[in-house]
C-alpha cells in the first residue's frame, strides 16, 4: 500500500501556486455569499437539516435493508443491479458493459464516486474511451489535470488558459476567451459526441430505497444527455447514496443546490426509475459500490461523514482549503470532508496528516446541510493516526501541523503553515505530477473477477 | 422521522403566480403571462416560423398557424438537433424555486425531445402551480412509484459557472427556456 503523499508537504507546494489561490479565493467568497442570501432565503433552514441528518442517519442504521428494498425495486422495473465491494470489481462491471456493446468510448458525466474509483484508466486500459462531458471536467480531461474543488473541479484554470487549451484541442483557432464563447466550443465539440453515443455512465446524488429511483442533480445539461440519449445506461451508487423514500428527496432537493451552487434549484434534477419503453435508455446497469464505506459504518463516530451530500459549502469556508486549494488533499475528496472522509475509506494508516489539515475552526460544521459534526470526528481521527503512526518523525510532524493549525489566526495561517511544512520535508515537483492516492491504493488490490452473490451473501461477508 | 420544515404553502393563488414569474425570470428565462384562449397567440410571439417539436397531448389551439408542428415518431437525436425547438406543457410547477416538473406525460412527450432542440416552450396552467418543493414532489411520487414515470425538473435554461465563475446560460441543454403562464387550466397532462 502506498501512502498519500503528507497534507503538509503537498499545501506548501500549492501554496506557491499563486493563480490558484487568486482563483481559489474570487471562487470560494463567490459561492459563498451567495450560498448565504439563499439559505438566508429559507425559513425553515435548521428545520430541513434536522431532517436530512436523521434521515441519513436512519438509512445508516439500516443500511442493509435499504440496500436490499432498492436493488428489488430496480430489478421489478427493469434494471440490472451489480454489488461491487471494491473499485476494481465496480470498474469491471463497467468494462464488461461496454464490451458487450462493443463501444470503443462511453459519454460520462461528473461523479466523483468515479473518480474515486478510476474508473476512466479503468476503461481507458481496457481500449474504451471515457470521455467527460461536464465543461469543468471536459477543460482538466483535454489537460490531463485534476479536480481542484468539488463543485466547480477546474476553478483553478481562468479564462485565458481555457482559451489557449481549447485552440490547442477542441477548436483550432479560437480567439476569444468569453465565457459564452468558451461553453460554445465546448457545446459544438460535445454535441456530435452525445447524438451518437451509446452508452452513458453517470453517478447518483440520491437512490429511492421504496422506488429504485436514481436521482442526479446538474446544471449543464450533459448529465440529461448522458443518462437519457444512449441506448444504455450505467450509474455508480456509492451504498451511502441511499434515501428510504420519495418524500425524502424534498428535504436533500431544497438543501443542495443552495448549499452548494448558492442557486434555490439547480438548472436540471433528473430521476429515472428502471427502463421504460421508448423514453430514454433501454438498458440499465446499477453498480453499488462499497470500496471501504462499510468500513466506515463500523465506527460509530466516524460514520457521520457518509450522511455527506457532497454540496461542498465545507470547502468554500474552510481557512485551510482557501488557501491551499483541492490538490494538496491528494484525493478527490478534499477540504474538511476529505479530511475526514479519505482517511476513514482507505485506512488512517494510509492518510495519517489529513485529519490535522484543519484549524477546529467550526465553520465547516456550521455551514454542512446534513449536520456532520466534522471538528469531532477529526479529534477522533487524529487521535488514531497518532495511534497508528509508529515513526517518531511523522509524529513530529502531527504535532507541529497541529500546533500551527491550533493557533492560526486567518491572516498569518498560510505563512505559519508553509513555513512549518518546510521543515521536515524539503521537496519540489509540480502537482501535475502528484500520483493519484487512491489508484496507488486500489491498484494493490487484485481484480476480483464478478461474484454472482446475492446481496445477502455479500452483506454478511462484510 | 420528525419534519418540523415546510410541507405545504401559505400564499393564495396570485401571489404564487407572481412569485413563480419572478423566480423564472431569475434564472433568465422568459415568462410570458396569458390567459387559456391565447396561448396560441403567445407562442407565435416567441417562435414565430419555427420547427417546434409537438407531443401529440398538446392541444391544437396551443399551435399557431405560423409554427410548423413536427411529430415525435421517434425521431432519431440527429433529427431533434435539426428543429428549431419544442412545445410542451408540464405536470407541475414550483414557485419559491421557480422549477417546471416534466414526468414524460402525453403533452410533454418523452425526455430526449425537450433536452436536444435549443428552444423549450413551456405552457403552465396557473392551477397546476405550487408553492414548495415538497407539494410538488408530492404531486409527480405517485406517477413515479405506480407507473415508473422518469421526473425532470428544469430550473432555468442549462447554465455553467465553470469559467471564473460567470454564469453561461446554455451549454448542452436548450439556451432558451420560455414559460408560458396560462390563467385558466389549458389542456390535458398527467
Ligand atoms: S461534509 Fe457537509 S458541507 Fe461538506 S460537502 Fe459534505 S454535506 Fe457538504
Amino acid at each position: 500500500m502506498t501512502t498519500l503523499r503528507p497534507f503538509p508537504l503537498a499545501a506548501r507546494e500549492e501554496l506557491q501556486n499563486a493563480q490558484l489561490r487568486a482563483n481559489l479565493r474570487h471562487a470560494t467568497d463567490t459561492i459563498r455569499a451567495k450560498r448565504a442570501r439563499v439559505v438566508g432565503e429559507a425559513p425553515d433552514w435548521e428545520e430541513l437539516r434536522a431532517a436530512a441528518a436523521a434521515i441519513k442517519d436512519d438509512v445508516l442504521a439500516q443500511l442493509d435493508r435499504y440496500l436490499e428494498q432498492f436493488a428489488d425495486a430496480v430489478e421489478a422495473s427493469g434494471g440490472h443491479v451489480h454489488w461491487a465491494e471494491d473499485a476494481a470489481a465496480a470498474n469491471a462491471v463497467v468494462v464488461d458493459v461496454a464490451r458487450s456493446h462493443g463501444v470503443t468510448s462511453v459519454v460520462k458525466m461528473k461523479s466523483l464516486t468515479t473518480d474515486e474509483i478510476r474508473l476512466n484508466e479503468a476503461l481507458e486500459a481496457a481500449g474504451v474511451e471515457a470521455l467527460e462531458t461536464d465543461f469543468a471536467e471536459l477543460i482538466l480531461q483535454l489537460d490531463g489535470d485534476w479536480p481542484s474543488h468539488i463543485l466547480v473541479p477546474a476553478i483553478h484554470r481562468n479564462r485565458r488558459e481555457i482559451r489557449d487549451l481549447f485552440a490547442r484541442t477542441i477548436s483550432p483557432g479560437l480567439a476569444s476567451d468569453d465565457p459564452a464563447a468558451l461553453a460554445e466550443a465546448s457545446r459544438r465539440y460535445l454535441r456530435e459526441r452525445f447524438l451518437a453515443a451509446r452508452v452513458g455512465v453517470s453517478g447518483a446524488n440520491f437512490a429511492v430505497a421504496e422506488s429504485g429511483t436514481i436521482c442526479v442533480v446538474e446544471s449543464e445539461g450533459n448529465g440529461r444527455m448522458c443518462t437519457t440519449l444512449p441506448e444504455v445506461l450505467v450509474s455508480v451508487v456509492g451504498i451511502e447514496k441511499l434515501v428510504p423514500t420519495l418524500a425524502d428527496l424534498e428535504v436533500f432537493l431544497q438543501l443542495l443546490p443552495r448549499s452548494s451552487t448558492g442557486e434555490r434549484m439547480n438548472p436540471y434534477t433528473s430521476l429515472w426509475t428502471g427502463v421504460r419503453a421508448g423514453d430514454g435508455p433501454q438498458e440499465l446497469h446499477v453498480v453499488l459500490l462499497d470500496n471501504g464505506r462499510t468500513r466506515v459504518l463500523g465506527d460509530a463516530t466516524g460514520r457521520e461523514a457518509l450522511r455527506c451530500i457532497r454540496c461542498s459549502a465545507c470547502l468554500n469556508v474552510c481557512p485551510v482549503y482557501t488557501r491551499t486549494g483541492g490538490h494538496a488533499y491528494g484525493s478527490v475528496y478534499p477540504g474538511p470532508i476529505g479530511a475526514i472522509l479519505t482517511p476513514q475509506l482507505v485506512g488512517i494508516e494510509n492518510a495519517p496528516t489529513l485529519p490535522f489539515a484543519s484549524s477546529l475552526c467550526g465553520a465547516c460544521a456550521d455551514v454542512c446541510p446534513v449536520r456532520i459534526d466534522i471538528p469531532g470526528i477529526l479529534v477522533h481521527l487524529r487521535a488514531q493516526a497518532v495511534a497508528a503512526t509508529r515513526r517518531p518523525g511523522e509524529r513530529a510532524v502531527f504535532v507541529l501541523v497541529a500546533a500551527a493549525f491550533g493557533s492560526a489566526r486567518r491572516f498569518s495561517f498560510a505563512q505559519r503553515l508553509g513555513r512549518v511544512a518546510q521543515r521536515p520535508f524539503a521537496r519540489s515537483g509540480r502537482i501535475r505530477s502528484l500520483p493519484g492516492p487512491l489508484a496507488a491504493w486500489t491498484r494493490t488490490r487484485d481484480l476480483a473477477p464478478l461474484a454472482p452473490r446475492s446481496f445477502r451473501d455479500w452483506w454478511r461477508a462484510r | 422521522m420528525r419534519r418540523a420544515y415546510r410541507r405545504a404553502g401559505s400564499l393564495d393563488r396570485p401571489e404564487r403566480v407572481a412569485l413563480f414569474c419572478e423566480r423564472v425570470a431569475d434564472y433568465r428565462a422568459r415568462v410570458v403571462r396569458t390567459d387559456a384562449s391565447s396561448i396560441a397567440d403567445a407562442v407565435a410571439g416567441v417562435a414565430d416560423g419555427r420547427r417546434l417539436c409537438v407531443p401529440d397531448g398538446v392541444p391544437a389551439g396551443w399551435v399557431p398557424a405560423a409554427v410548423e408542428r413536427v411529430r415525435d415518431d421517434d425521431l432519431a437525436p440527429s433529427e431533434l438537433d435539426a428543429l428549431d425547438g419544442v412545445l410542451t406543457g408540464c405536470t407541475v410547477a414550483i414557485a419559491e424555486t421557480g422549477t417546471i416538473v416534466l414526468t414524460s406525460a402525453p403533452d410533454e412527450g418523452r425526455r430526449a425531445i425537450t433536452l436536444v432542440p435549443d428552444l423549450h416552450v413551456v405552457v403552465v396552467a396557473e392551477d397546476r402551480i405550487v408553492e414548495l418543493v415538497p407539494e410538488g414532489l408530492e404531486s409527480v411520487a405517485p406517477l413515479v412509484r405506480d407507473e415508473h414515470r422518469p421526473v425532470t425538473f428544469v430550473s432555468g435554461p442549462s447554465a455553467t459557472s465553470d469559467i471564473e465563475l460567470d454564469r453561461v446560460e446554455g451549454v448542452h441543454g436548450p439556451r432558451s427556456l420560455v414559460v408560458i403562464v396560462a390563467a385558466e387550466r389549458v389542456g390535458s397532462g398527467a
